[in-house]
């Protein structure tokens, strides 16, 4: 899974089989610190994520495991609601 | 899921039999602007999209997830023609012809 922020949602009626009701959003790839750190990309959602809204996406196969019908191809989707991450930094190494 | 535009088909006659019956297109990736990435895939078309229409295509093994893909040799598969989408509320493309049709984008 990675970090993400909701930028945007896409509407597209015709769509695949086992799709019918999904929301399809746009969503930026985050980095530790929360800054951009990939290319955009689109994903299901089902913890009714709103336009801002820092999230975790699963991606890959096991993003169909979170929709109600796994059969469908789906390779992102958007999992949780992030209220808080922290990470962190790196200590320097003492030497002896 | 990516953007992508279908930019043109494959055609094939040489070909693992489990590829065939397939329609394949070349579908050119592009960011939430709507400018092209410069990148490409040849993608299983699920959908019946058409030269030049925006569309959603999914990679890796979630492409075999369909009655038409399913255990065939396919990691791309266009899964969702887009009729409209927006970026921090602003509209950034919308397909012609979805009001004279008399749907509404926002209940679509």
């Amino acid at each position: 899974m990675h970090l993400g922020r909701v930028i945007g949602r896409v509407v597209a009626t015709r769509r695949s089989d086992g799709l019918q009701g999904q929301r399809f959003l746009i969503v930026r790839p985050l980095d530790e610190r929360g800054e951009a750190c990939a290319p955009t990309l689109v994903a299901c959602d089902v913890v009714q994520s709103g336009l801002g809204d820092v999230v975790h996406v699963c991606d890959g196969r096991e993003a169909t495991l979170a929709l109600e019908t796994s059969f469908v191809p789906v390779d992102a989707t958007l999992v949780g609601h992030v209220e808080q991450f922290a990470h962190e930094t790196p200590t320097a190494k003492r030497r002896p | 899921m990516f953007i992508g535009k279908v930019v043109g088909t494959v055609v094939s006659t040489i070909k693992d039999p489990k590829v065939t019956e397939l329609k394949l297109q070349v579908v050119a990736e592009l960011d939430e602007a709507g400018l092209p990435r410069g990148k490409y895939v040849v993608a299983a078309d699920t959908v019946g999209a058409g030269h030049g229409d925006l569309v959603l295509f999914a990679q890796g093994s979630s492409a075999r997830q369909t009655v038409l893909t399913d255990g065939r040799p396919i990691d791309a598969a266009i899964m969702a023609v887009i009729d409209s989408w927006d970026v921090e509320g602003r509209l950034v493309y919308q397909k012609e012809g979805l009001e004279a049709l008399g749907l509404d984008p926002a209940e679509v």
